[in-house]
């Protein structure tokens, strides 16, 4: 019974390694194509320069500030996920690990090639390294989104090491390129008790410090705005709110990946309904505090009634964004919250509607973070922004690479950890190193 | 089990992040804040009279022509507001020269910086066109150059330089220099020169005298004498701009 199930969920993880259907390679054309728009778009962008985006001297910032905000921060959404749940030990989160961490992998590398995008020199992004600034917030970020991205390829590197092994084990072309990789990669992995325990105390030191790491990344991210006098962005809830903003898109997003790949890669056996339930319990709780943190900040500002802010909030709640913050505050807020919240039957549906109401929603809300301010100078009558065909291609094409980009990985490497899976199944006793806490699963037995 | 001791490595990641606050200490070019001084030979300031200015625009032309800019960007830009009764003024806003610049603090590349005699210029060679300067700047005061400038005979193919940006670098950031190029040779800036009302002045706290081409004052006695104003002071930024209000302008902003 129990190799049974280990048979079929090594199979399940394994089906999509290298040998693919006609629906994958159709999927992956369409999302390829899109990227394919993306790539020209952005080579005309580069041979006329910004003047082709909607962006200009009174509009500094559009649309791939708002994606690169957006992408970094759903990015946290599989590092967390992920993090919170080795960290507690929950056994539940076995099938779904590699997924959370491929998706953060995935979208922060997207967020990165945004925000690179936005560059108006990009001959000149060498300038970074050769001049920089420690006191620049820009100089923060760079660093700070560098060595995230370091440590979430380490965090998905890690508990991959086994699963490699079983690739360079039983992948038929095993004297191929591809064969050599997966022999390279897999350090020799063996499952020897010294082994394992050393992979353990990696995850476990990993996983502790992705969540510093994590939240360094989006500070730096909101003081891009907070450290201006730009009202609207020069206030102290701006980096909780930012950390806080994306660990909600973040899980959100999970949810939306895991859906999806359970679908297609026909997990449902090992992917149930508690998975979407348990998560749903973390975007309830980020959702809730999200809109508490929003009350705050609107509620501090607004009662004063100063001019700025209250020509700002006017603009928001009643004027020309208010079409914008409703649809964000009630469709991409409250109604989610109301979809998780209530108790009762299709939990999974549920969960992902809310999922994609969220992370909708969170675009909006980073699309008036970065447009807002831009749009309320006291003396200039700003124009408003108009995305141009290119920013709009750019965006398509950035959205259409995380799908794209989850299916080259999971091309590659296995769907789900079948080494965890191991684990909770029962199959193999885990190592537990006297270093670990507790509470991730260490400490004297 | 490792070559690496615990020890040794967080020993080495507090050396690092040591290095990184001493040198966070230090910015690169900072030269007009940059340890002593010798008596500093000019700090240019410019006075703007308001009590003066028609809103004629002059001033912007000038300037666009001199810089070869498009008619988008307005260096010296003229707003024109409403007081508080209803009555319309106007208002030239240049950059401000900030004592303490926002811009400069924000930029990753040291592509903006202050010279000796208080100009923050920008080195459009290296400007990365993050804007990340746009969005510090507290005055609005820096332009995008989001287009080519408009097409003007340059036959030895001349390459901009900090102090006379022309032409602009197509996706970089250009603004207001209080036209460095003609001051450091004795001449008025272009649009101090093109103002017919006379309403713009040229200034040196050094040696505390400004003109505006045909009358020249004692620059301290004349800000004090008139109640002149700075804009948006609260935010420290120490404009080296003043502003003399009179002609029904509210004096604050």
């Amino acid at each position: 019974m129990e190799a049974r199930k280990h048979d079929r969920y090594v199979q399940q993880a394994m089906a999509n390694i290298g040998k693919v259907g006609l629906r994958w390679w159709l999927i992956a054309t369409v999302l390829a194509a899109c990227v394919a728009a993306g790539i020209y778009a952005y080579i005309y962008q580069v041979q006329n320069g910004h003047s082709v985006t909607g962006v200009s001297h009174t509009i500094f910032w559009g649309f791939y500030i708002v994606n690169f905000v957006f992408f970094i921060g759903i990015s946290y959404g599989g590092a967390i996920t992920s993090a919170i749940l080795r960290l507690t030990n929950a056994k539940w989160r076995a099938p779904i690990t590699r997924i959370a961490e491929g998706t953060a992998v995935v979208t922060l590398a997207v967020g990165a090639v945004s925000v690179i995008v936005d560059v108006a020199r990009p001959d000149r992004l060498l300038n970074l390294f050769l001049y920089a600034q420690p006191g620049s917030p820009i100089t923060w970020d760079w660093i700070a989104i560098n060595t995230y991205l370091v440590g979430s390829v380490i965090f998905f590197y890690l508990p991959l090491i086994p699963d490699l092994a079983l690739c360079r084990d039983t992948y038929p072309n095993a004297g191929g390129l591809r064969g050599w990789a997966y022999r390279v990669l897999s350090l020799g992995w063996r499952g020897s008790p010294d082994q394992e325990r050393a992979l353990l105390r990696g995850i476990g030191i990993m996983a502790v410090l992705i969540i510093p790491l994590a939240i360094t990344v989006h500070s730096v991210l909101a003081w891009l705005f907070a450290v201006t006098v730009r009202e609207g962005w020069h206030t102290t809830i701006f980096a909780p709110l930012f950390v806080l903003g994306a660990m909600l898109s973040g899980v959100a997003t999970v949810i939306l990946v895991i859906a999806a790949f359970r679908k297609a890669y026909g997990l449902q056996e090992f992917i149930a309904e508690r998975h979407f339930r348990y998560l749903s319990y973390l975007l309830l709780a980020f959702d809730a505090g999200y809109i508490y943190f929003m009350a705050s900040e609107y509620i501090t500002e607004g009662y004063v009634q100063a001019v700025v802010p209250g020509a700002m909030l006017q603009s928001l709640f009643i004027g020309t964004f208010a079409p914008v913050f409703w649809t964000f505050a009630l469709g991409g807020l409250v109604l989610p919250l109301v979809l998780v919240a209530l108790p009762g039957r299709h939990v999974m549906a549920r969960a992902c509607v809310a999922s994609a109401l969220i992370v909708g929603g969170m675009w909006l809300k980073r699309f008036l973070i970065v447009l807002l301010p831009g749009s309320s100078g006291a003396l200039l009558p700003w124009e408003l922004y108009q995305p141009s065909w290119v920013e709009l291609a750019i965006t398509t094409a950035s959205l259409a690479a995380i799908p794209l980009g989850l299916m080259i990985l999971f091309f590659f490497f296995p769907v789900m950890s079948v080494h965890e899976m191991d684990e909770v199944e029962g199959a193999t006793e885990p190592a537990r190193p006297a270093l670990t806490p507790a509470f991730a699963g260490g400490g004297d037995d | 089990m490792t070559g690496i001791s615990r020890r040794k490595l967080l020993g080495g990641l507090g050396t690092g992040a040591g290095a990184i606050a001493v040198t966070g200490l230090a910015p690169i070019r900072f030269d007009a804040e940059a340890a002593p001084v010798p008596a500093k030979k000019r700090q240019w300031v410019m006075v703007i009279d308001m009590r003066r200015c028609d809103g004629c625009k002059h001033c912007t032309d000038a300037c666009q022509e001199t810089h070869h800019l498009p008619k988008s960007h307005e260096w010296i830009k003229v707003h024109k507001l409403k007081g508080k009764r209803g009555q319309e003024y106007f208002m030239p806003q240049p950059c401000m020269q900030c004592e303490n610049p926002m811009c400069l603090r924000v930029c990753p590349v040291a592509a903006t910086f202050k010279d000796d005699e208080g100009i923050v210029l920008v080195d459009q060679n290296r400007c990365i066109g993050c804007r990340m300067c746009i969005a510090a700047c507290p005055y609005d005061a820096r332009y995008f150059n989001e287009v080519d400038p408009p097409a003007f005979a340059n036959p030895f193919g001349r390459l901009p330089t900090p102090q006379f940006p022309v032409p602009q670098q197509k996706g970089t950031v250009g603004k207001c220099m209080f036209c460095v190029h003609n001051t450091g040779q004795g001449k008025l800036p272009a649009c101090v020169e093109a103002c017919s009302m006379l309403a713009l002045y040229i200034g040196d706290l050094v040696s505390d005298v400004a003109t505006n081409g045909q009358e020249t004052v004692r620059l301290s006695k004349f800000l004090n004498e008139n109640d002149a104003f700075r804009y948006k002071e609260e935010l420290n930024t120490g404009p080296h701009v003043y502003y003399i209000a009179g002609h029904g302008q509210d004096l604050e902003f």
